[in-house]
């Protein structure tokens, strides 16, 4: 094999991204409370966890808010992405491009900031909402998961064929069914991994959630930087042992449902370009 | 009658307009419409009071009165500790993509240039991290940079070192945090450039003879300039309002505006000061933050 610098880059470049997490599953196993000095193996910490009760409350209060704030998400980000790819140019669209680019790359401090001045002002106005916390969480992590689902959607809907809806069209079908019947299914991958990416934006965001949430709605990440604050703790590595297993079970999952799934569909194609 | 007729048939009431609509005035509503707000407290003065901050428009007598109030602006204008935390967030963010690109770049022609099979794990790979907790990646670096942490331990256990070298808390420790935690956000917009790039360009430089240096420097980089610009961009704008990293593996000396803005906010309830940081922090970005625009766009017209 040919020496190149930027193969030992890639290399060395992914030792980076996975030594400091590798080092935290290991020690999560860790008899000590002193969390850098190894003393046996253990599975104590992830006991602990359990009989965290403030701890468990906030994961459901997480896990309540990503479910909703993804769903909803998913339907304005593709409703944004369809009419930015479909109805090119109409009055307005290039300030409908800049909210779904922008939030991509807003420094959250603004956007929490933002958006907790916008429901105080709301609530002045017409009373509403009368107090912060989930819901207030929820509208916020939806409009910054939007802007992501709309990226992901957007390119797939610009790499699709769109011959199978013109022919639909032509065919008589109402725009109406042909979004439901044509153009749904083919971007449907899209869709899932467009929610499963708002889902962990929302599980993961810690600085807008402080800003708009209220009392009796704190998120797993709000209880996470308080303990992490006052320095390393065994629990918090066998909390990040639980959540790097999950997601890496779930991703290499989907890729691998998502090669079959491709792998199937070449063999489909190469069976009718033969017949 | 005809009027009703006539508004029913104007492009309100189409079917199209109601799709259109509904992602619109949600974005309208909770994206644009706030920072309208957040400039409007800018000009308010802080008061004890449920919001604790004062009107700027009154009316009393009949009497309309607009108190616009620069002096949370003049205050940080005049205080050094804002200046310095705006110039050293720029610094800092400037250096961390720089950092990430002269890592990401290479990184990302390595997997473009994989056979396709596996392009598609390493792609992963790279991703996967941030799909993990964003908090617990910063907090596995204070287990390795702390005084008694990891490289500390190794090293002295090594008899390398004799006192612990004090990494924790220090920018340099935030430049590794921003780093590791952006990388993947460098990488994805450079490869997927990557991934269009005319080969036979590539080829014809290297037949005409020039050296793979060459090749790099004048040919596949400046093809890539798009990709450049978009990583950059999506690696230099959060950091510069970072808060997380500089708080966690941060000192007391480094000054980075994210933070401040944090301090004014939950620890001196100052509303109007932490609106006005907001406005500026804003208006540095607001060119950066227009280009990336650009570049996304043109790319999705170009798809």
């Amino acid at each position: 094999m040919r020496f190149s610098f930027s193969k030992m880059m890639l290399w060395l470049g992914l030792a980076f991204l996975y030594a400091p997490m590798l080092i935290l599953v290991i020690y999560s196993f860790n008899e000590s409370r002193l969390v850098t000095v190894w003393a046996g193996f253990s599975t104590k910490w992830y006991g602990a966890l359990l009989d965290n009760q403030k701890l468990l409350d906030a994961v459901a209060n997480s896990l309540k808010i990503a479910f909703f704030s993804a769903t909803a998400a998913v339907i304005l980000g593709t409703l944004a992405a369809f009419v930015l790819a479909r109805f090119k140019g109409f009055k307005g669209s290039t300030l409908l491009r800049g909210m779904i680019t922008a939030p991509l790359v807003m420094p959250e401090v603004i956007t929490g900031l933002s958006l907790l001045l916008l429901f105080v002002a709301m609530a002045q106005l017409v009373g509403w909402p009368g107090s912060r916390g989930m819901t207030t969480i929820w509208l916020a992590h939806t409009t910054f998961c939007t802007a992501y689902v709309a990226v992901v959607v957007g390119s797939r809907l610009t790499e699709m064929d769109m011959s199978v809806e013109e022919a639909a069209q032509d065919l008589g079908a109402t725009p109406f069914k042909v979004f439901f019947t044509i153009t749904l299914p083919m971007i449907a991958p899209a869709l899932v991994s467009g929610w499963l990416l708002a889902f962990t934006l929302s599980l993961d965001d810690l600085v807008i959630a402080s800003f708009v949430s209220g009392p009796g709605s704190t998120t797993l990440p709000m209880v996470v930087f308080s303990s992490v604050r006052l320095g390393v703790s065994p629990e918090i590595n066998a909390l990040a042992t639980i959540i790097i297993g999950i997601v890496t079970s779930l991703v290499f999952a989907s890729w691998y449902y998502a090669r079959r799934v491709e792998k199937a569909r070449l063999r489909d194609q190469r069976a009718l370009s033969q017949s | 009658m005809e009027l009703l007729k006539s508004l029913r048939q104007s492009w309100l009431f189409r079917p199209r307009s109601g799709v259109i609509a509904i992602p619109y005035i949600w974005l309208l509503l909770f994206f644009l419409v706030p920072f309208i707000i957040v400039l409007k407290i800018s000009f308010a003065e802080t008061e004890i009071a449920i919001p604790p901050y004062t009107d700027l428009v009154t009316y009393e007598d009949n009497h309309l009165t607009i108190d616009l109030n620069l002096g949370n602006y003049a205050y940080l204008f005049n205080d050094d500790l804002y200046l310095t935390a705006y110039l050293s967030s720029i610094r800092i963010a400037f250096v961390s993509t720089l950092l990430c690109l002269l890592i990401g770049y290479p990184m990302a022609l390595a997997i473009s240039r994989a056979p396709a099979s596996t392009r598609n794990v390493l792609l992963l790979l790279v991703i996967l991290p941030s799909w993990t907790s964003f908090l617990i990646r910063i907090y596995a670096w204070i287990g390795i940079l702390k005084p008694n942490g990891y490289i500390n331990n190794f090293l002295m256990s090594l008899g390398i070192i004799d006192e612990p070298i004090i990494m924790l808390h220090t920018d340099f420790a935030v430049y590794i945090g921003i780093v590791y935690a952006y990388l993947p956000f460098m990488i994805l917009p450079l490869y997927a450039n990557m991934m269009k790039l005319d080969h036979s360009l590539v080829e014809a430089s290297q037949d005409l003879g020039a050296s793979p240096f060459t090749t790099l420097t004048r040919v596949i980089v400046p093809l890539t300039k798009a990709g450049i610009i978009a990583g950059c961009m999506l690696v230099f704008i959060p950091a510069v309002g970072e808060f997380v990293i500089p708080e966690l593996l941060g000192g007391p000396q480094t000054l980075m505006i994210g933070k401040v803005l944090w301090e004014e906010f939950f620890n001196n309830r100052d509303w109007p000061v932490a609106s006005a940081v907001a406005i500026v922090m804003l208006a540095l970005l607001i060119i950066p933050i227009m280009w990336f625009d650009r570049i996304q766009n043109r790319q999705t017209e170009e798809a």
